[in-house]
């Protein structure tokens, strides 16, 4: 994959702007005969149960698990679980602690990223760019440029007003500060020229938007890679 | 290149060790806040990089650069992190800090018998032997 998301933060730290191309993939399914449920620990996490210890691997390939740490509980022996309970009512956690429930299936799926999760995380991200600039051993420093993790790229940039254009990428994704330049452009020509546009605000150009999965498409082009894109409007 | 400086934290956020190669800009607080600054910063880091990444929530954590320095990161499995603070131009450092950690580290500290886990790292063969294996290469300058 070549660009996951592009995020754009205010002068004071608030998500103005996110748009994804791919989400976050990832599920899988385990099945309990016999209660309890072992080698599993559930949290409550705003809407959803989230696993927060425990994984369960695949018996065929070694080191894939099937269910990781951060995945959330989606269904119950095939029923939905939404807002942390099944359609009959009862809670999922419940469900799991009641002996007579098993034998039990719990269907377990990486979920994106939800949109107070993505404000509480870009707001962190921004304190974080300051304090960069602060540790930093020589003077002058601009702060974070690219944040590395083992498979993918954070890459920012910070306008002299202070708006942070933040964009997600994987690891052999090329130009990228290339591409945060024209981001950047396209923020100018559509967002900041548009009379109903109120400084700070979201975001909510389509004609931004519009563009802007143009370029992004055009890079991902350039990468040669085929992809299937995902709008999302949040 | 220079390389600016060397941390080394535990698990509980104790800076174990520091040394300073080069000149490094004060940043206007005690060294013992900086400490706490940076290991608090890289902690939220590692948090946030598993929370957005599209691939696998166990992410790891590498470093990242700025256009004056960069910072490389290497955890191990116990936690223990290894911080160092570079120019710009250097390139993946994650090998050399895990020489710093298994052929260093772990020969000079963690195999000598005075040494009390989570206590500072005051071992002279130590710093001799890190301060030879960071002058021996390339990019090191005073």
């Amino acid at each position: 994959m070549g660009i996951y998301s592009v995020y754009i933060i205010s002068k004071a730290g608030g998500l103005i702007f996110s748009h994804d191309m791919s989400y976050p993939q990832g599920e899988g399914e385990v099945e309990y005969s016999r209660y309890p449920v072992q080698g599993l620990v559930l949290e409550e996490v705003d809407r959803n149960i989230m696993l927060k210890y425990g994984e369960v691997q695949n018996p065929e390939i070694t080191g894939q698990p099937v269910i990781q740490v951060g995945y959330s509980l989606v269904s119950i022996n095939g029923e939905p679980v939404v807002n942390k309970c099944l359609p009959d009512g009862r809670t999922a956690l419940s469900v799991i602690d009641d002996p007579s429930s098993f034998p039990i299936k719990l269907k377990f799926k990486r979920l994106k990223a939800s949109i107070n999760e993505r404000i509480m995380l870009m707001s962190m991200l921004h304190s974080i760019y300051a304090i960069s600039v602060r540790l930093s051993p020589e003077e002058g420093s601009k702060g974070i440029q690219c944040l590395e993790a083992q498979h993918y790229n954070i890459n920012c940039t910070q306008t002299r007003t202070g708006v942070k254009f933040i964009v997600v990428a994987g690891k052999s994704q090329p130009k990228v500060p290339e591409l945060l330049r024209k981001i950047y452009e396209l923020y100018s020509d559509y967002v900041l020229k548009n009379p109903f546009y109120s400084l700070d605000m979201p975001i909510k150009c389509e004609l931004f938007t519009a563009n802007l999965v143009k370029v992004l498409d055009s890079y991902e082009r350039e990468r040669g890679s085929i992809y299937s894109t995902t709008t999302a409007n949040n | 290149m220079v390389a600016y400086n060397l941390y080394i934290f535990d698990r509980n956020c104790s800076c174990l060790f520091y040394r300073q190669w080069a000149k490094v800009k004060e940043c206007g607080i005690s060294p013992e806040e900086e400490r706490k600054l940076l290991y608090g910063m890289v902690y939220s880091l590692k948090s946030l990089l598993s929370r957005l990444s599209p691939v696998s929530t166990r992410d790891g954590f590498i470093g990242y650069s700025t256009d004056k320095y960069k910072l490389h990161i290497y955890e191990t499995p116990t936690g223990t992190k290894f911080i160092l603070n570079t120019d710009h131009k250097a390139g993946d450092l994650q090998e050399m800090l895990q020489h710093i950690y298994t052929k260093i580290y772990v020969e000079y500290v963690i195999k000598n018998p005075h040494y009390k886990l989570g206590t500072t790292i005051d071992s002279q063969l130590f710093v001799k032997e890190l301060d030879n294996y960071i002058q021996s290469k390339p990019f090191f300058t005073k």
